[in-house]
Protein backbone atom coordinates (compact mmCIF):
# COMPACT_ATOMS: atom_id res chain seq x y z
CA UNK A 1 0.00 0.00 0.00
CA UNK A 2 2.97 2.33 -0.29
CA UNK A 3 2.76 5.23 -2.66
CA UNK A 4 5.00 5.53 -5.69
CA UNK A 5 7.13 7.90 -3.77
CA UNK A 6 7.44 6.00 -0.53
CA UNK A 7 8.36 2.85 -2.38
CA UNK A 8 11.97 3.47 -2.97
CA UNK A 9 14.32 5.72 -1.08
CA UNK A 10 14.43 7.33 2.32
CA UNK A 11 13.58 11.03 2.58
CA UNK A 12 17.18 11.93 3.39
CA UNK A 13 18.39 10.14 0.31
CA UNK A 14 15.76 11.81 -1.86
CA UNK A 15 16.81 15.21 -0.57
CA UNK A 16 20.44 14.44 -1.37
CA UNK A 17 19.54 13.34 -4.91
CA UNK A 18 17.39 16.42 -5.30
CA UNK A 19 20.31 18.67 -4.59
CA UNK A 20 22.26 17.02 -7.43
CA UNK A 21 19.50 17.97 -9.87
CA UNK A 22 17.84 14.56 -10.01
CA UNK A 23 14.43 15.09 -11.61
CA UNK A 24 13.10 11.70 -10.58
CA UNK A 25 13.80 12.52 -6.93
CA UNK A 26 12.02 15.86 -7.30
CA UNK A 27 9.05 14.19 -8.95
CA UNK A 28 8.81 11.60 -6.20
CA UNK A 29 9.06 14.19 -3.48
CA UNK A 30 6.20 16.14 -4.98
CA UNK A 31 4.10 12.95 -4.99
CA UNK A 32 4.97 12.34 -1.35
CA UNK A 33 3.74 15.82 -0.54
CA UNK A 34 0.58 15.42 -2.62
CA UNK A 35 -0.27 12.09 -1.01
CA UNK A 36 0.45 13.62 2.40
CA UNK A 37 2.87 10.90 3.41
CA UNK A 38 4.64 11.44 6.75
CA UNK A 39 7.98 11.45 4.92
CA UNK A 40 6.87 14.59 3.11
CA UNK A 41 6.95 16.66 6.26
CA UNK A 42 10.42 15.42 7.06
CA UNK A 43 11.61 16.37 3.60
CA UNK A 44 10.16 19.86 3.83
CA UNK A 45 11.86 20.36 7.16
CA UNK A 46 15.12 19.55 5.40
CA UNK A 47 14.67 21.88 2.47
CA UNK A 48 12.69 24.83 3.79
CA UNK A 49 15.50 26.74 5.43
CA UNK A 50 17.52 26.86 2.25
CA UNK A 51 14.58 27.90 0.11
CA UNK A 52 13.60 31.49 -0.66
CA UNK A 53 16.08 32.41 -3.34
CA UNK A 54 13.85 31.72 -6.31
CA UNK A 55 11.48 34.25 -7.84
CA UNK A 56 7.96 32.80 -7.62
CA UNK A 57 5.57 34.12 -10.27
CA UNK A 58 1.87 33.29 -10.10
CA UNK A 59 -0.29 33.43 -13.23
CA UNK A 60 -4.02 33.57 -12.86
CA UNK A 61 -7.06 34.53 -14.90
CA UNK A 62 -10.15 32.99 -16.45
CA UNK A 63 -10.01 29.63 -18.27
CA UNK A 64 -8.87 29.87 -21.86
CA UNK A 65 -7.10 33.22 -21.73
CA UNK A 66 -3.79 31.56 -22.62
CA UNK A 67 -1.99 31.18 -19.31
CA UNK A 68 -0.26 27.92 -20.26
CA UNK A 69 0.74 29.19 -23.67
CA UNK A 70 2.11 32.38 -22.17
CA UNK A 71 4.11 30.37 -19.62
CA UNK A 72 5.57 28.18 -22.37
CA UNK A 73 6.75 31.33 -24.19
CA UNK A 74 8.13 32.90 -21.03
CA UNK A 75 9.87 29.64 -20.28
CA UNK A 76 11.69 29.80 -23.62
CA UNK A 77 12.55 33.45 -23.08
CA UNK A 78 13.96 32.92 -19.59
CA UNK A 79 15.95 29.88 -20.72
CA UNK A 80 17.61 32.20 -23.26
CA UNK A 81 18.39 34.51 -20.37
CA UNK A 82 20.14 31.64 -18.60
CA UNK A 83 17.55 30.98 -15.90
CA UNK A 84 16.51 27.57 -14.61
CA UNK A 85 12.74 27.47 -14.79
CA UNK A 86 10.17 25.41 -12.91
CA UNK A 87 6.44 25.28 -13.59
CA UNK A 88 3.62 24.00 -11.40
CA UNK A 89 0.37 23.98 -13.37
CA UNK A 90 -2.82 23.40 -11.43
CA UNK A 91 -6.03 22.04 -12.94
CA UNK A 92 -9.29 21.16 -11.17
CA UNK A 93 -10.20 17.84 -9.60
CA UNK A 94 -13.73 16.61 -10.24
CA UNK A 95 -15.81 17.05 -7.10
CA UNK A 96 -17.81 13.97 -8.12
CA UNK A 97 -15.24 11.36 -9.07
CA UNK A 98 -11.99 12.74 -7.66
CA UNK A 99 -10.45 12.40 -11.11
CA UNK A 100 -8.79 15.12 -13.15
CA UNK A 101 -7.56 15.88 -16.62
CA UNK A 102 -4.31 17.80 -16.40
CA UNK A 103 -3.81 19.36 -19.79
CA UNK A 104 -1.50 22.32 -19.32
CA UNK A 105 1.50 20.34 -20.54
CA UNK A 106 0.02 20.21 -24.03
CA UNK A 107 1.04 23.86 -24.47
CA UNK A 108 4.45 23.30 -22.97
CA UNK A 109 5.69 20.47 -25.17
CA UNK A 110 9.39 20.10 -25.96
CA UNK A 111 10.54 21.68 -22.71
CA UNK A 112 10.84 18.46 -20.71
CA UNK A 113 14.07 17.34 -22.33
CA UNK A 114 15.87 20.41 -21.00
CA UNK A 115 17.61 19.46 -17.73
CA UNK A 116 17.13 23.02 -16.46
CA UNK A 117 13.37 22.98 -16.82
CA UNK A 118 10.90 21.08 -14.66
CA UNK A 119 7.16 21.05 -15.33
CA UNK A 120 4.65 19.41 -13.02
CA UNK A 121 0.89 19.18 -13.41
CA UNK A 122 -1.13 19.16 -10.24
CA UNK A 123 -4.80 18.54 -9.46
CA UNK A 124 -6.54 20.68 -6.84
CA UNK A 125 -7.82 17.59 -4.94
CA UNK A 126 -10.54 19.64 -3.35
CA UNK A 127 -8.44 22.59 -2.22
CA UNK A 128 -10.13 25.94 -2.90
CA UNK A 129 -8.67 29.14 -4.31
CA UNK A 130 -7.40 27.82 -7.63
CA UNK A 131 -4.42 26.04 -6.08
CA UNK A 132 -3.68 22.64 -4.54
CA UNK A 133 -2.67 22.20 -0.92
CA UNK A 134 0.65 20.83 -2.13
CA UNK A 135 1.39 23.59 -4.65
CA UNK A 136 3.77 25.76 -2.67
CA UNK A 137 5.49 22.86 -0.96
CA UNK A 138 6.18 21.58 -4.46
CA UNK A 139 7.62 25.02 -5.29
CA UNK A 140 10.10 24.51 -2.42
CA UNK A 141 11.11 21.18 -3.99
CA UNK A 142 11.75 22.86 -7.33
CA UNK A 143 13.85 25.49 -5.60
CA UNK A 144 15.93 22.76 -3.97
CA UNK A 145 16.31 21.19 -7.42
CA UNK A 146 18.00 24.40 -8.54
CA UNK A 147 15.22 26.33 -10.23
CA UNK A 148 15.66 30.07 -9.78
CA UNK A 149 12.36 31.07 -11.36
CA UNK A 150 9.14 29.16 -10.73
CA UNK A 151 5.83 29.81 -12.46
CA UNK A 152 2.66 28.74 -10.67
CA UNK A 153 -0.35 28.54 -12.95
CA UNK A 154 -3.67 28.55 -11.11
CA UNK A 155 -6.82 26.83 -12.16
CA UNK A 156 -8.76 29.01 -14.59
CA UNK A 157 -10.01 31.46 -12.01
CA UNK A 158 -13.11 33.58 -11.91
CA UNK A 159 -13.45 36.50 -9.61
CA UNK A 160 -12.37 35.66 -6.11
CA UNK A 161 -9.50 33.17 -6.27
CA UNK A 162 -6.93 35.50 -4.80
CA UNK A 163 -4.77 33.23 -2.63
CA UNK A 164 -2.08 33.15 -5.30
CA UNK A 165 -1.29 36.84 -4.64
CA UNK A 166 -0.56 36.11 -1.01
CA UNK A 167 1.83 33.31 -1.84
CA UNK A 168 3.70 34.28 -5.01
CA UNK A 169 6.19 37.15 -5.22
CA UNK A 170 4.77 38.49 -8.45
CA UNK A 171 1.21 37.93 -9.62
CA UNK A 172 0.31 38.15 -13.29
CA UNK A 173 -3.36 38.43 -14.18
CA UNK A 174 -3.99 37.17 -17.71
CA UNK A 175 -7.10 38.43 -19.44
CA UNK A 176 -8.29 38.49 -23.03
CA UNK A 177 -10.32 40.91 -25.14
CA UNK A 178 -14.09 40.92 -24.90
CA UNK A 179 -14.20 38.93 -21.67
CA UNK A 180 -16.41 41.42 -19.90
CA UNK A 181 -17.46 45.02 -19.95
CA UNK A 182 -16.23 47.82 -17.70
CA UNK A 183 -18.56 46.73 -14.86
CA UNK A 184 -17.03 43.25 -14.72
CA UNK A 185 -13.64 44.84 -14.53
CA UNK A 186 -14.69 47.22 -11.77
CA UNK A 187 -15.65 44.36 -9.47
CA UNK A 188 -13.43 43.47 -6.57
CA UNK A 189 -11.26 40.38 -6.44
CA UNK A 190 -8.97 38.92 -9.02
CA UNK A 191 -8.58 42.13 -10.98
CA UNK A 192 -7.11 43.82 -7.95
CA UNK A 193 -4.28 41.40 -7.30
CA UNK A 194 -2.01 41.81 -10.29
CA UNK A 195 1.50 43.18 -10.22
CA UNK A 196 1.33 42.81 -13.98
CA UNK A 197 -1.68 42.57 -16.26
CA UNK A 198 -1.47 40.83 -19.60
CA UNK A 199 -4.16 41.10 -22.23
CA UNK A 200 -3.46 38.03 -24.32
CA UNK A 201 -5.01 37.17 -27.70
CA UNK A 202 -4.64 40.84 -28.63
CA UNK A 203 -5.13 39.89 -32.27
CA UNK A 204 -8.84 39.53 -31.46
CA UNK A 205 -11.14 42.53 -31.61
CA UNK A 206 -11.77 44.57 -28.48
CA UNK A 207 -8.21 44.57 -27.18
CA UNK A 208 -7.98 48.36 -26.91
CA UNK A 209 -11.14 48.53 -24.79
CA UNK A 210 -9.87 45.79 -22.49
CA UNK A 211 -6.51 47.47 -22.01
CA UNK A 212 -8.13 50.85 -21.42
CA UNK A 213 -10.64 49.46 -18.90
CA UNK A 214 -7.92 47.66 -17.00
CA UNK A 215 -5.73 50.73 -16.92
CA UNK A 216 -8.54 52.66 -15.21
CA UNK A 217 -9.23 50.20 -12.43
CA UNK A 218 -5.76 49.06 -11.45
CA UNK A 219 -5.37 50.09 -7.83
CA UNK A 220 -2.45 52.09 -6.53
CA UNK A 221 -1.74 49.82 -3.60
CA UNK A 222 1.97 49.97 -3.78
CA UNK A 223 3.58 53.41 -3.99
CA UNK A 224 6.69 52.23 -5.77
CA UNK A 225 5.17 49.98 -8.44
CA UNK A 226 2.50 50.88 -10.92
CA UNK A 227 1.24 47.57 -12.41
CA UNK A 228 1.68 47.70 -16.19
CA UNK A 229 -0.90 46.43 -18.68
CA UNK A 230 0.83 44.56 -21.49
CA UNK A 231 -0.43 43.09 -24.73
CA UNK A 232 0.53 39.68 -26.06
CA UNK A 233 -0.36 37.13 -28.67
CA UNK A 234 1.27 34.26 -26.82
CA UNK A 235 0.51 31.66 -29.49
CA UNK A 236 2.75 33.63 -31.86
CA UNK A 237 5.23 34.81 -29.25
CA UNK A 238 4.29 38.46 -29.76
CA UNK A 239 4.84 40.76 -26.80
CA UNK A 240 6.46 38.10 -24.62
CA UNK A 241 9.81 39.82 -24.17
CA UNK A 242 8.30 42.93 -22.54
CA UNK A 243 6.44 40.64 -20.11
CA UNK A 244 9.72 38.92 -19.21
CA UNK A 245 11.40 42.33 -18.79
CA UNK A 246 8.68 43.57 -16.47
CA UNK A 247 8.81 40.37 -14.42
CA UNK A 248 12.52 40.93 -13.90
CA UNK A 249 11.90 44.58 -13.09
CA UNK A 250 9.30 43.65 -10.49
CA UNK A 251 11.66 41.18 -8.81
CA UNK A 252 14.31 43.88 -8.76
CA UNK A 253 11.82 46.31 -7.28
CA UNK A 254 10.74 43.86 -4.56
CA UNK A 255 14.35 43.31 -3.56
CA UNK A 256 15.40 46.96 -3.67
CA UNK A 257 12.37 48.48 -1.95
CA UNK A 258 12.06 46.15 1.01
CA UNK A 259 8.63 45.10 -0.26
CA UNK A 260 9.92 41.53 -0.53
CA UNK A 261 10.17 41.25 3.25
CA UNK A 262 6.61 42.58 3.59
CA UNK A 263 5.33 39.99 1.14
CA UNK A 264 7.31 37.17 2.73
CA UNK A 265 5.67 38.01 6.05
CA UNK A 266 2.21 38.00 4.42
CA UNK A 267 3.03 34.66 2.84
CA UNK A 268 4.23 33.23 6.15
CA UNK A 269 1.01 34.33 7.81
CA UNK A 270 -1.19 32.80 5.09
CA UNK A 271 0.75 29.55 5.24
CA UNK A 272 0.76 29.41 9.03
CA UNK A 273 -2.97 29.98 9.27
CA UNK A 274 -3.55 27.30 6.67
CA UNK A 275 -1.24 24.86 8.46
CA UNK A 276 -2.95 25.50 11.79
CA UNK A 277 -6.36 24.73 10.36
CA UNK A 278 -4.96 21.62 8.73
CA UNK A 279 -3.21 20.53 11.93
CA UNK A 280 -6.42 20.96 13.93
CA UNK A 281 -8.26 18.69 11.50
CA UNK A 282 -5.44 16.18 11.58
CA UNK A 283 -5.45 16.05 15.40
CA UNK A 284 -9.18 15.68 15.43
CA UNK A 285 -8.97 12.80 12.99
CA UNK A 286 -6.32 11.12 15.12
CA UNK A 287 -8.58 10.93 18.19
CA UNK A 288 -10.32 7.67 19.01
CA UNK A 289 -13.69 7.23 17.31
CA UNK A 290 -13.16 10.48 15.41
CA UNK A 291 -15.03 9.32 12.34
CA UNK A 292 -18.03 8.25 14.42
CA UNK A 293 -18.06 11.55 16.34
CA UNK A 294 -17.74 13.51 13.12
CA UNK A 295 -20.62 11.60 11.50
CA UNK A 296 -22.73 12.23 14.59
CA UNK A 297 -21.88 15.91 14.49
CA UNK A 298 -22.78 16.18 10.81
CA UNK A 299 -26.10 14.50 11.55
CA UNK A 300 -26.88 16.99 14.34
CA UNK A 301 -26.18 19.94 12.05
CA UNK A 302 -28.16 18.44 9.15
CA UNK A 303 -31.18 17.86 11.45
CA UNK A 304 -30.80 21.37 12.86
CA UNK A 305 -30.30 20.15 16.40
CA UNK A 306 -27.23 22.37 16.72
CA UNK A 307 -25.54 25.04 14.63
CA UNK A 308 -22.25 24.43 12.90
CA UNK A 309 -20.12 26.76 15.05
CA UNK A 310 -21.29 25.28 18.33
CA UNK A 311 -20.61 21.78 17.04
CA UNK A 312 -17.13 22.75 15.80
CA UNK A 313 -16.25 24.29 19.17
CA UNK A 314 -17.47 21.16 20.91
CA UNK A 315 -15.37 18.89 18.73
CA UNK A 316 -12.24 20.97 19.28
CA UNK A 317 -12.59 21.10 23.08
CA UNK A 318 -9.92 19.01 24.84
CA UNK A 319 -11.23 15.56 25.67
CA UNK A 320 -12.12 14.72 29.23
CA UNK A 321 -9.77 12.17 30.69
CA UNK A 322 -12.26 10.27 32.87
CA UNK B 1 -5.20 11.60 1.59
CA UNK B 2 -5.89 8.55 -0.54
CA UNK B 3 -3.33 7.81 -3.13
CA UNK B 4 -4.40 8.67 -6.66
CA UNK B 5 -3.47 6.75 -9.75
CA UNK B 6 -1.66 9.05 -12.17
CA UNK B 7 -1.60 8.14 -15.84
CA UNK B 8 0.15 9.96 -18.69
CA UNK B 9 -1.67 9.70 -22.01
CA UNK B 10 0.42 10.41 -25.06
CA UNK B 11 0.42 10.10 -28.81
CA UNK B 12 3.84 9.22 -30.13
CA UNK B 13 4.65 9.79 -33.78
CA UNK B 14 2.99 11.77 -36.48
CA UNK B 15 -0.65 10.77 -36.64
CA UNK B 16 -2.89 13.73 -35.99
CA UNK B 17 -6.04 12.09 -34.72
CA UNK B 18 -6.56 12.26 -30.97
CA UNK B 19 -10.27 11.76 -30.47
CA UNK B 20 -9.73 8.22 -29.18
CA UNK B 21 -7.07 9.11 -26.66
CA UNK B 22 -9.27 11.95 -25.36
CA UNK B 23 -12.21 9.60 -24.87
CA UNK B 24 -9.99 7.26 -22.88
CA UNK B 25 -8.57 10.14 -20.84
CA UNK B 26 -12.11 11.12 -19.95
CA UNK B 27 -12.99 7.56 -18.92
CA UNK B 28 -9.96 7.35 -16.64
CA UNK B 29 -10.84 10.72 -15.14
CA UNK B 30 -14.36 9.50 -14.44
CA UNK B 31 -12.83 6.48 -12.71
CA UNK B 32 -11.09 8.87 -10.31
CA UNK B 33 -7.62 8.94 -11.85
CA UNK B 34 -5.42 11.95 -12.55
CA UNK B 35 -4.74 11.95 -16.26
CA UNK B 36 -1.92 14.02 -17.70
CA UNK B 37 -2.55 14.60 -21.37
CA UNK B 38 0.50 15.64 -23.34
CA UNK B 39 -0.88 16.10 -26.81
CA UNK B 40 0.05 15.12 -30.32
CA UNK B 41 3.33 14.34 -32.04
CA UNK B 42 5.43 13.43 -29.06
CA UNK B 43 8.73 11.65 -29.41
CA UNK B 44 9.41 8.67 -27.12
CA UNK B 45 12.03 10.82 -25.38
CA UNK B 46 9.47 13.60 -24.73
CA UNK B 47 6.99 11.07 -23.36
CA UNK B 48 9.46 9.51 -20.94
CA UNK B 49 10.73 12.88 -19.74
CA UNK B 50 7.19 14.03 -19.04
CA UNK B 51 6.31 10.74 -17.32
CA UNK B 52 9.28 11.13 -14.98
CA UNK B 53 8.47 14.74 -14.08
CA UNK B 54 4.84 13.82 -13.48
CA UNK B 55 5.82 10.71 -11.45
CA UNK B 56 3.08 8.69 -13.10
CA UNK B 57 2.18 5.10 -12.34
CA UNK B 58 1.48 4.31 -15.97
CA UNK B 59 1.72 5.56 -19.53
CA UNK B 60 -1.01 5.03 -22.11
CA UNK B 61 0.17 5.30 -25.71
CA UNK B 62 -2.12 5.72 -28.68
CA UNK B 63 -1.20 5.18 -32.28
CA UNK B 64 -3.40 4.90 -35.31
CA UNK B 65 -0.82 5.27 -38.03
CA UNK B 66 0.94 1.91 -37.94
CA UNK B 67 4.07 3.13 -36.19
CA UNK B 68 3.33 1.28 -32.95
CA UNK B 69 5.88 -1.49 -33.52
CA UNK B 70 8.65 1.09 -33.60
CA UNK B 71 7.44 3.70 -31.13
CA UNK B 72 5.81 1.72 -28.32
CA UNK B 73 8.84 -0.52 -27.56
CA UNK B 74 11.06 2.57 -27.80
CA UNK B 75 9.20 4.14 -24.88
CA UNK B 76 9.75 1.00 -22.79
CA UNK B 77 13.45 0.96 -23.66
CA UNK B 78 14.00 4.59 -22.76
CA UNK B 79 12.12 4.16 -19.47
CA UNK B 80 14.47 1.32 -18.58
CA UNK B 81 17.49 3.38 -19.54
CA UNK B 82 16.28 6.20 -17.27
CA UNK B 83 15.79 3.75 -14.38
CA UNK B 84 12.04 4.22 -14.59
CA UNK B 85 11.20 0.72 -15.77
CA UNK B 86 8.66 0.38 -12.97
CA UNK B 87 6.25 2.66 -14.85
CA UNK B 88 3.63 0.47 -16.53
CA UNK B 89 3.24 0.99 -20.28
CA UNK B 90 0.10 0.19 -22.23
CA UNK B 91 -0.69 0.89 -25.86
CA UNK B 92 -3.76 1.04 -28.01
CA UNK B 93 -5.04 2.01 -31.41
CA UNK B 94 -5.09 0.30 -34.78
CA UNK B 95 -3.02 -2.70 -33.79
CA UNK B 96 -3.31 -5.94 -35.76
CA UNK B 97 -3.78 -9.01 -33.52
CA UNK B 98 -0.51 -10.53 -34.72
CA UNK B 99 1.41 -7.58 -33.26
CA UNK B 100 -0.02 -8.00 -29.77
CA UNK B 101 2.31 -10.79 -28.57
CA UNK B 102 5.31 -8.96 -30.02
CA UNK B 103 4.43 -5.77 -28.17
CA UNK B 104 3.89 -7.68 -24.93
CA UNK B 105 7.25 -9.33 -25.40
CA UNK B 106 8.74 -5.86 -25.88
CA UNK B 107 7.52 -4.92 -22.42
CA UNK B 108 4.04 -3.49 -22.88
CA UNK B 109 1.83 -4.67 -20.08
CA UNK B 110 -1.41 -4.08 -21.95
CA UNK B 111 -2.25 -3.83 -25.65
CA UNK B 112 -5.69 -2.75 -26.77
CA UNK B 113 -6.89 -3.03 -30.34
CA UNK B 114 -10.13 -1.94 -32.00
CA UNK B 115 -13.25 -3.10 -30.18
CA UNK B 116 -11.82 -2.78 -26.66
CA UNK B 117 -14.37 -1.37 -24.24
CA UNK B 118 -13.62 1.63 -22.05
CA UNK B 119 -14.32 -0.51 -18.99
CA UNK B 120 -11.55 -2.96 -19.97
CA UNK B 121 -9.09 -0.09 -20.17
CA UNK B 122 -10.21 1.41 -16.85
CA UNK B 123 -9.92 -2.04 -15.22
CA UNK B 124 -6.46 -2.51 -16.66
CA UNK B 125 -5.12 0.70 -15.16
CA UNK B 126 -6.86 0.12 -11.86
CA UNK B 127 -5.34 -3.32 -11.60
CA UNK B 128 -1.86 -2.64 -12.95
CA UNK B 129 -1.19 0.96 -12.01
CA UNK B 130 -2.79 0.83 -8.60
CA UNK B 131 -1.56 0.46 -5.09
CA UNK B 132 0.02 -2.93 -5.45
CA UNK B 133 2.81 -1.52 -7.57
Amino acid sequence: MKSRAARAESPAKLVASLRTGDKRAAARLISLIEDDEPEAREVLRHIYRQSGRAHIVGLTGPPGTGKSTLISRLLQEFRKRGRNVGVIAVDPTSPFTGGAILGDRVRMADASLDPNVFIRSMATRGYPGGLALATFDAVRVLEALGMDLVFVETVGAGQSEVEIAKRAHTTVVVEMPASGDAIQILKAGILEIGDLYVVNKCDLGGADAMVANLAIVIPDRDKGWRPPVLRTVASEGTGVKPVADRLEAHWQYLNDSGELAVRERARAETELRGALAEAALRRLAARPASERRLRGAIERIARRRADVRTVAEGLLRPRQTH
Amino acid sequence: MAKKIRVLMAKPGLDGHDRGVKVIARALRDAGMEVIYTGLRQSPDDIVAAAIEEDVDAIGLSSLSGAHMTLFPKVVQILKKKKAGDIVVAGGGIIPPEDVPKLKKAGLKGVFGPGTTLQEIVDFFQKNAGRSR
